[in-house]
């Protein structure tokens, strides 16, 4: 045994030298809400993140260098996060943390990542977590008063003065409504009605009767499924002719297929670009992006993309795009996510500044109609 | 729209969720007058039923009978298996203890399913068609026409059972007094194991019947349960008309309450009114305090 040791430690450096021969990798951490309440976000932005950093090391890294991933599970709970949040700073030394899923979960993590100087990209939608900007802290879903502003712009364009809303009570819901009830006062028009449902609710009739009895211009529902669906068969059951618009909350198929095509039919919705990605003009920035998103998905996982995965795509590529220009420290690539411009992504093309940790516009909606089942873009 | 075709459509709505509820609870009271327990896994039940209906109509490609049989018969099983495997060997258990136990289990039901099937909601299609039915400028969907049927069937069917079988009256005796319906030779045993096969069964059948109007997940007993127990509680946990009621009643008073006075407080309409029964008459609103329970 004893004439082995020199054998055996020989070959431990040995083995150390030739790991310390490729760069050293990068670390990046990662925060879903992969199981619980919140897991339609958090599944498929781990997925997501698995696929990219799989095909990004396999041809070779970012400058040689591979990346490792640390994904950890928040389960929608706030306390989780941020526990695991300084575990990733901590123990991990991540030089960056992709994620939380949920609004909820990010805030509760933005101290941590402010004080340890980590950059962090939420996947999160909730406006609070950019507004006001704070200096490590990004997010890459739009915020909602830009889908609630496309809405209500294509409702002036047609006319429409009195709306009714309809919003689920919980986190989504009620910044929807807030958002929509700000926006309606300044572009002039009147909330006749304001009702809302909870998030496992199953028949809004009576909240709909109520709305039918206001004569509202159109209804407005806000809410993830699959309220949005039951509220969809309920107005056809109701026999109700005003036009409802939706939130991008449903913006995918798999809301017609709850709905049924018959009773979501002429339903119309501010949708992220990824569900009409075939639709869309040639000449279209983001068409490309989000074909190779979408095939490389189905590919991976044999299911369709979705959105939710689409903002852990946009901030991997924030984040590689900043470690290309610059380098791989978290103040590099904090640098290099503010002076984005114009980058390609699933959600939108995002421009960042100091001033603008989101970085999109309207643009990065489509109004589209339930039309047989599909959606059909409409001007 | 008149205020009282609003109202007619409000009340239409409450009967009809007011049915499931009742069945529901229906399930709650049979079990609790065999065993003494609450069984919290009922809204599971109730979950299996909607699922398992969906995966061999849409999954396996059977027709809909076929499917709603497989469904009743598939969630059964997973009645008399909680019962066997759940709550038989604890035979001296305190029911505080066997309630605990139907919660571990309702957990388990739940977390099983969603490894199965996932974590989407699934769309059932309608019985049959989905125009809707004009009832004096009110509105209902055939599929609403199909739960009052079927609930109306289960329960007469319950009622006729329990009074005129030897097995239903031997269930009663259980209910009343164990020790002295065991000691006059009924086997209490199998009358539990009897309660779980009717309750499971009757739990998948709401399920069954919902799913095309509230499209059905892994996660929808919880809240399904919760009401059940609700309207078994108003009907005093007993598996009379006095639940039926109890559902009725609280479905037309969640619907009311959310077109008349605020959507926001459904729910809460719904708990309010179990702290005040629970409070003020814990025996159940349609009973006397001693009267006869089954």
């Amino acid at each position: 045994m004893k004439r082995m040791l020199p054998v055996v430690m020989c070959c431990i450096l040995l083995l150390s030298a030739a790991t310390a021969m490729a760069a050293a990798p990068i670390r990046i951490g990662a925060l879903f809400s992969v199981t619980g309440p919140a897991s339609f976000l958090g599944e498929p932005e781990k997925n997501t993140l698995e696929m990219l950093v799989k095909e990004i090391n396999a041809k070779g890294g970012i400058k040689g260098s591979k990346i490792e991933l640390m994904v950890y599970d928040t389960q929608g709970d706030a306390t989780k996060a941020k526990q695991l949040a300084t575990k990733l700073i901590k123990n991990d030394k991540v030089v960056a943390i992709i994620g939380p899923s949920t609004t909820g979960d990010t805030m509760a993590i933005i101290d941590d990542a402010e004080k340890a100087g980590i950059p962090l990209v939420s996947c999160a939608a909730g406006i609070k977590i950019t507004e006001p900007v704070k200096k490590w802290v990004f997010k890459t879903p739009a915020n909602d008063h830009v889908a609630a502003e496309k809405i209500l712009n294509y409702a002036k364009q047609q006319g429409q003065k009195k709306i009714a809303l309809l919003t689920v009570s919980d986190a989504f819901g009620s910044s929807g409504r807030e958002q929509l009830k700000q926006l309606a006062a300044r572009k002039g028009f009147s909330i006749v009605a304001d009702e809302v449902y909870s998030p496992k609710d199953t028949d809004m009739t009576a909240q709909l009767t109520k709305i039918r009895g206001v004569k509202p211009d159109a209804i407005i529902c806000w809410g993830t499924n699959p309220g949005p669906a039951a509220v969809t068969k309920n107005v056809k059951q109701l026999g109700i002719k005003i036009p409802l618009y939706m939130s991008h909350g449903v913006a995918s198929k798999k809301y017609i297929e709850l709905a049924g095509a018959d009773a979501a039919e002429g339903v119309m919705l501010p949708a992220g670009k990824l569900a009409v990605y075939d639709k869309l003009k040639k000449n279209d920035p983001q068409a490309k992006v989000l074909k190779t998103y979408d095939q490389d998905y189905k590919k991976a996982y044999g299911v369709e993309a979705s959105t939710f995965g689409g903002y852990a795509y946009d901030a991997f590529q924030l984040i590689v795009g900043a470690i290309r220009k610059g380098g791989a420290a978290p103040d590099q690539i904090r640098n290099g996510i503010e002076q984005t411009k114009k980058m390609v992504g699933v959600s939108g093309v995002f421009t960042m500044s100091p001033t603008d940790h989101n970085g999109l516009d309207l643009s990065a909606f489509e109004m589209v109609k339930v039309s047989k089942g599909d959606w059909v873009i409409i001007k | 729209m008149e205020l009282h075709q609003q109202i007619l459509q409000y009340l239409l709505s409450g009967f009809s969720t007011g049915a499931i509820y009742a069945l529901i609870g229906f399930g709650f009271a049979i079990i609790y007058n065999a065993t003494t327990i609450i069984n919290f896994a009922q809204g599971e039940f109730v979950m299996l039923g909607g699922m398992l209906s969906y995966f061999f109509l849409s999954v396996v490609h059977l027709p809909l009978p076929a499917a709603v049989v497989l469904a009743v018969l598939a969630t059964t099983a997973v009645g008399i298996a909680f019962e066997r495997l759940a709550i038989r060997p604890l035979k001296n258990a305190t029911p505080l203890s066997l309630v605990i136990i139907t919660i571990g289990g309702s957990i388990l039901i739940r977390g099983l399913t969603m490894l199965i099937w996932g974590k989407d909601t699934h769309a059932l299609p309608s019985f049959s068609g989905s125009e809707p039915i004009d009832i004096g400028g009110a509105t209902i969907l055939p599929q609403n026409l199909w739960i009052f049927g079927i609930t109306i069937v289960i329960i007469v069917v319950n009622k006729l059972f329990f009074n005129y079988s030897i097995t239903g009256k031997a269930m009663r005796a259980c209910a009343t007094n164990r020790r002295a319906a065991s000691l006059v030779g009924i086997d209490v045993r199998r009358m539990v194991l009897f309660s779980f096969v009717i309750s499971s069964a009757m739990g998948s059948m709401a399920g069954i019947i919902i799913a095309p109007l509230t499209m059905t997940a892994y996660d929808v007993g919880i809240m399904l349960g919760l009401k059940g127990f609700c309207a078994a509680i108003i009907g005093g946990l007993s598996s009379g008309f006095g639940t039926v009621l109890g559902g009725l009643l609280l479905g037309v008073l969640e619907s009311l309450g959310a077109g008349l006075i605020s959507s926001g407080y459904k729910d809460a309409i719904a708990f309010v009114i179990l702290l005040l029964i629970l409070f003020i008459r814990p025996q159940g609103l349609f009973k006397k305090a001693d009267s006869e329970r089954v």
